[in-house]
């Protein structure tokens, strides 16, 4: 038996760009991985996966995994992906994007559908910057960090992506971790089979540019600063307060039933074809 | 992905037996794999690759391969997974 | 069950006619943002399409509805959008994506008076230009621009056949009153409708390219679930579908995207004309200034006058070849639109100097009159 990774090398497209595109220690190769693990765990048909992403570092990811692919425009993804699951609601659609991506350019995509409720499962990269252009501040940037656009500290504030998601309408929202890799995959695994929209907000981190500019150390202490700020949900209630400033937390956040769009629109169809 | 693979540390024939294995093509030396290293068995040579240097430590529980960004380290399955 | 396309004269509204000719061409999907002029297609759309088991969706913007759109047709439905001006405007960075994923579907853009918001009910040609020219980068569009409510019927089932053919989007240029105005019109039998669907693959998953190159310069298109595993992207890219920066393999895309159009342009232009044998004056009009147009030639007749009308049905390609040839016999073109003059410069490109060429331009919300073109042509000749 040869030895190579158990999963994840068996839905690479091997012939392309290997060594991928990401810098050393980048946390969105740890998401592409627990991404892979999760759809091999549903034994999913690799010809029902749909993943469309859009223009970042994290939108990269496409590229590499044997699935239908669609690298789509900056901020955009969704609403691509919103077309291709009204399309063939049959396919699993997954979407990778970033956190300027998503909250930036592509904001008002992404409180749509969540309030749309159409079944796609939305993995948010969230790194606090634009890795691809250089480090500038990105919607999620916490107050007074550096960003090559903030070189005074950003004075803007940062979303709270899940509350943002949750208060969209969003069904299904959970919170992870790049270090927390065990955990991210099962939850990539809840979200996708989450009967509507889902999100999984992965707070990853960015040595080259972010860590860096902020003197957050490289790879491995931006992996050990997760450690440590990451409380699961389930324990939240057991941590005193004043120790649960500056955490966050981590699990399934929000799990609700709302009908799925798709399977409205099937209504729609009989409901026009019954009065017609 | 045999062009790879050509370049990594070990040959498929090598790797036979081995417990872990790093694709060295791969690999970007960042080191997550033996920092998280729950027993220490890893280590990382002079040019910044890991290595098993304490092969009996290893407990093949793969946080290594679950972290490694770049699908570049492999540790060999669990007997009973195997079955 | 009524079909939305049962034989009989009926009288429609030219963007009620071109829902009804995007459904009998097979669009199954409509994606789209309310706007005035175009709305009505968008509200016929989504009472008819689900009775064809079709989908409708009202996305959150125009860049959402055209996004939409795309991702439905390389799912493999038939898809379109309609709009005004403004909404176009916010279209064009996905109008290019599609350019260059090569994804087939229907933009409607029904114009209304510009810059900016400018006159939402009035009527204008002035998005003309930007059909060809609004996207970033090297690419070629395929532009048809119907002046009846019968023409919007056949022309958006054109705009469909030839997008499905030549995998690119195709953009049916009407105008406010175009859109608006109502025409008797006799839909015909489905049967008698030509429908072109896109060329499905033929090789097994693991030889398939979704852009390969070859002598037609249009490749074969699977769509998502079908087991062939591709990857699209609006980066530059080899005909796998993967980003590339080989200046060869850049330098072939984009031929490719010029070549299944240039090479096909008798395909593409259809040019409408009326008297135009012996005529040595021309209106050159389009949408509903060549039906004014159609109007003085006729008062032009009744003095004698040897005046013809050349409407092209198609915009873009531009139809060179037909003016190229009508040329020898003529004295003058006038060419009539509601603006401030932009098809005029292709004419006049066109024509090189060999002839006389006129404009005469309407850009005050107001159509031009068979009386006024009527004028132009005494004063000119």
């Amino acid at each position: 038996m040869e030895l190579i990774p158990k999963v994840t090398h068996h839905y690479l497209r091997t012939k392309k760009k290997f060594p991928n595109v990401w810098c050393a220690g980048c946390g969105i190769g740890i998401v592409m991985g627990a991404i892979i693990r999760a759809i091999d765990k549903l034994k999913l048909s690799r010809d029902e996966v749909v993943m469309v992403s859009g223009i970042g570092c994290s939108s990269r990811m496409p590229v590499y995994v044997d699935f239908n692919t669609l690298h789509t425009t900056h901020g955009r993804p969704l609403a691509f992906a919103t077309g291709v699951k009204l399309a063939k609601p049959s396919l699993k659609v997954i979407v990778i994007t970033g956190d300027g991506d998503a909250l930036a350019i592509g904001g008002n995509h992404f409180i749509h559908a969540c309030r749309r409720n159409i079944d796609l499962t939305c993995i948010l990269v969230n790194n606090q910057t634009y890795g691809m252009t250089g480090g500038q501040f990105s919607p999620s940037t916490p107050f007074m960090k550096i960003g090559t656009t903030a070189p005074y500290g950003n004075r803007e504030r940062a979303f709270d992506i899940s509350k943002l998601a949750i208060a969209s309408g969003a069904p299904f929202v959970a919170r992870g971790t790049a270090y927390h890799v065990v955990q991210l995959e099962k939850l990539v695994e809840q979200a996708t089979l989450k009967k509507g929209f889902s999100l999984v907000e992965v707070i990853s981190h960015c040595p080259t540019l972010y860590g860096r500019l902020n003197k957050e150390g490289d790879a491995v202490e931006m992996l050990k600063w997760q450690r440590g700020h990451a409380i699961p949900i389930s324990a939240a209630g057991k941590v005193p307060p004043e120790k649960l400033r500056d955490k966050f937390l981590t699990g399934v956040l929000w799990d609700i039933e709302f009908p799925e769009y798709c399977e409205e629109y099937d209504k729609v169809i009989a409901e026009a074809q019954r009065r017609d | 992905m045999a062009d790879e693979e050509k370049k990594t540390t070990l040959t498929d024939k090598e790797a036979e037996g081995q417990k872990i294995r790093v694709f060295e093509a791969w690999c970007k030396k960042c080191g997550i794999c033996v920092a998280f290293c729950p027993t220490g068995a890893l280590t990382s040579n002079e040019d910044g690759l890991p290595i098993l240097t304490y092969p009996e430590k290893c407990t093949l529980c793969g946080m290594c391969e679950l972290r490694c960004p770049d699908f570049a380290i492999a540790v060999k399955a669990k007997e009973k997974e195997e079955k | 069950m009524r079909t939305a396309t049962d034989q009989k004269e009926r009288l429609l509204q030219g963007n009620q006619a071109c829902a009804e000719g995007a459904l009998a061409s097979g669009a199954r999907l409509f994606a789209g943002y309310p706007i005035t002029p175009s709305t009505e297609i968008a509200e016929f759309l989504a009472r008819q399409l689900p009775k064809v088991g079709g989908k409708f969706i009202q996305m959150e913007d125009e860049i959402a509805s055209i996004a939409a759109v795309i991702g439905a047709s390389v799912t493999g439905l038939k898809s379109m959008t309609a709009t005004s001006g403004p909404g176009f405007s916010l279209m064009q960075e996905h109008i290019g994506y599609a350019y260059m994923a090569e994804v087939p579907c229907v933009i409607v853009d029904v114009q209304r008076g510009g810059p900016s918001t400018g006159l939402p009910t009035k009527v204008a040609q002035s998005d003309t230009m930007q059909v060809r020219w609004g996207t970033h980068g090297d690419y070629y569009a395929i532009a048809l621009a119907p002046s009846s409510v019968e023409e919007c019927f056949e022309l958006t089932i054109r705009a469909f056949n030839l997008s499905e053919k030549y995998r690119t989007p195709v953009i049916v240029l009407m105008d406010e009153v175009v859109g608006h105005m109502r025409e008797k019109i006799k839909l015909p039998d489905p049967g008698e409708i030509k429908v072109i669907n896109r060329m499905k693959p033929t090789v097994p998953p693991e030889w398939y390219q979704h852009f390969e190159i070859n002598p037609h310069f249009v490749s074969p298109m699977a769509s998502f679930g079908e087991g062939y595993r591709f990857n699209i992207t609006g980066l530059t890219h080899n005909p796998e579908g993967f980003p590339t920066d080989r200046p060869e393999v850049i330098r072939e895309k984009l031929d490719k995207l010029k070549n299944k159009i240039c090479h096909n342009v008798s395909d593409i232009v259809q040019v409408r004309e009326e008297f135009m044998e012996d005529a040595n004056v021309a209106v050159f009009a389009y949408g509903i200034v060549a039906r004014a147009a159609g109007q003085a030639i006729r008062m032009a007749r009744e003095k004698r006058m040897r005046v013809g009308l050349i409407q092209p049905l198609t915009i873009w390609p531009f139809p060179d070849e037909y003016i190229e040839r009508i040329l020898e016999q003529l004295d003058l073109i006038i060419v009539a639109e509601l603006n401030q003059g932009q098809l005029i410069g292709e004419v006049m490109r066109v024509v090189r100097g060999k002839t006389r060429v006129r404009g005469l331009f309407r850009y005050d919300s107001e159509l031009i009159t068979p009386d006024q073109i009527f004028d132009k042509i005494r004063e000119e000749k």
